[in-house]
């Protein structure tokens, strides 16, 4: 069985907007949300800059119940207020917490990169080393279990197929989408909400700051910090949010009679085995390719129709081989790449909810014909150089695009891919 | 134990304070509207039973007392947190 998977519903928390209406604004004004974080340079981190959505706890008040809240963390409010937003953008009402109907044809994988640190770091480790164990309360583990956030989600929209979390460092989020489309497809669901989910956290981005992989050098000129592209780029920004997609089967969305926004057309799910350049830490640059092209095969598409590229590219040394590895899997050199822009440049990468935010930011601008600015890359990189025509410096609009491909390279070696097409009736 | 205001810290005291902590966990707001001593925390108030043990915390905190693992199990109503909240500030 073979379906066609559409998305008809978004949400999503970031650092430069919270909402649809607002994310999109800031993306189309090439607005950054990166801003100082005091709380990393008491905490002596090099990189004190960082993406984190504002106004989040207001938000969660307003949207859930006194004891839920008790018992949810950043990343439980980012997610949770995402996949609240989607399921109403699409076209569905908010079940009762009294009503005893589940959605057996819908489900979620929402994923996240690291977890409930803040939970761990705040009351598990200090109450468990002091011997206050019992203080702990009934709320710790739903909020440091891996599955939590989808958990907490399911509970919220009354989910009853398949729920789970899904975890592969940065490709995550554009992880979870490949896979909830692959269960639509099969027939598994009619419905699934996918994206990923990730706090906000000193102990979060700590290991990162220790690692070097952060820019340490831009803690006065927060918003010109994330340099995706750039000669300057010194590392990336750490960020946070979430952002969720209602992925629907093209049956049910007409049944239902509700917008599209775009079809997930293709995925490409693979892994570098650490061979070959790969590493822990670095994507072996044949897997990247191989998994542009398993992507485009499973869509059907040439490489020729693309259109537009939101790459990973996240401000390190890696972003030269990743333009380089674009060209070579879509077999189009300087002059002919298509329009490449980075998401991370305006929220810093908000790991495992990055592939899912610049999802969400890749359908928005499918829908709205029009590519994002690429910011702070006047310096060009020298090697990326001979593809400058093909960065969005400012916004560019491109009412014709009807294909955009997303990727995010994840550490482990693991990469994933999305070949998305404008919904056109 | 003596209030904020010196004064001897009454059932009635004892029994507002518990309520305002159970507020928060209570799923049926019509229940609490009318709760008296005789209001089952579960069954009335409709509580989640896993919250039990942050609502003992939040009493601890409260009244700066101790409560034990077996004082909790012989707590149904209201009037059972608000009788063994006392027998702990005598």
């Amino acid at each position: 069985m073979t379906r066609r998977v559409v998305i008809t519903g978004m949400g999503v928390i970031a650092p430069n907007g919270n909402g649809l209406r607002d994310f999109e604004l800031a993306l189309r004004k090439g607005q950054s949300g990166v801003r100082y974080i005091e709380k990393l340079a008491e905490c002596k981190f090099a990189c004190r800059v960082a993406g984190a959505p504002q106004g989040v706890d207001a938000l969660a008040e307003a949207s859930f119940a006194e004891d839920e809240l008790m018992a949810m963390n950043m990343s439980h409010r980012y997610g949770s207020l995402a996949a609240l937003e989607a399921w109403l953008d699409a076209g569905f009402a908010r079940p009762s917490p009294d009503s005893d109907t589940v959605d057996w044809d819908t489900g979620a994988i929402v994923g996240t990169g690291i977890g409930g640190m803040d939970t761990t770091g705040e009351k598990v480790i200090p109450l468990t080393d002091a011997g206050r164990v019992r203080r702990l309360g009934s709320t710790a583990v739903e909020q440091v279990m891996a599955s939590g956030v989808s958990a907490r989600i399911s509970g919220q929209l009354a989910l009853g197929n398949q729920v789970t979390t899904n975890s592969s460092a940065c490709s995550t989020g554009s992880e979870a989408v490949a896979m909830g489309y692959e269960r639509i497809r099969h027939g598994l669901a009619e419905r699934m909400l996918c994206g990923g989910s990730e706090a906000a956290s000193h102990y979060i981005w700590a290991g990162f700051d220790s690692m070097r992989v952060l820019n340490r050098g831009s803690n006065d000129e927060p918003e010109k910090a994330s340099r995706p592209m750039s000669a300057s780029a010194g590392g990336f920004v750490p960020g946070s949010g979430a952002g969720i997609l209602m992925l629907e089967s093209l049956e049910s969305a007409r049944e239902r009679g509700v917008r599209i926004y775009a079809e997930v057309a293709g995925v490409g799910l693979n892994c570098g085995g650490h061979r070959m350049g790969g590493s822990m830490t670095a994507p072996n640059p044949e897997s990247v390719r191989r998994c542009i092209a398993l992507a485009l095969a499973d869509a059907g598409v040439a490489a020729a129709e693309v259109d537009a590229i939101n790459g990973h590219l996240t401000a390190t040394g890696a972003d030269p081989k990743e333009v380089t590895a674009w060209a070579q899997a879509l077999g189009r050199g300087p002059g002919a790449l298509p329009t490449i822009t980075a998401t991370k440049s305006l929220i810093g990468h908000a790991l495992g909810a990055a592939g899912a935010i610049e999802t969400v930011a890749s359908v928005l601008m499918l829908r709205g014909g029009f590519v994002h600015p690429s910011i702070n890359c006047e310096d060009v990189h020298p090697e990326i150089e001979p593809h400058d025509a093909s960065i969005p410096h400012t916004l560019r609009e491109l009412p014709e695009m009807k294909v955009l491909i997303k990727a995010g390279f994840g550490f482990g070696d693991v990469n994933a891919c999305l070949v998305l097409k404008k919904w056109q009736d | 134990m003596i209030d904020e205001k010196g004064k001897q810290m009454d059932q009635a005291a004892v029994m507002e304070r518990v309520v305002k902590i159970l507020t928060p966990w209570v799923k049926d707001e019509k229940a609490l509207a009318s709760v008296s001593l005789e209001t089952n925390i579960l069954e009335d108030l409709k509580v989640n039973s896993a919250r039990l043990v942050d609502v003992v915390i939040a009493f601890e905190d409260e009244f700066d007392i101790e409560i034990a693992d077996e004082d909790v199990d012989s707590v149904n109503t209201v009037g059972d947190a608000v009788n063994l909240i006392t027998s702990k500030l005598d």
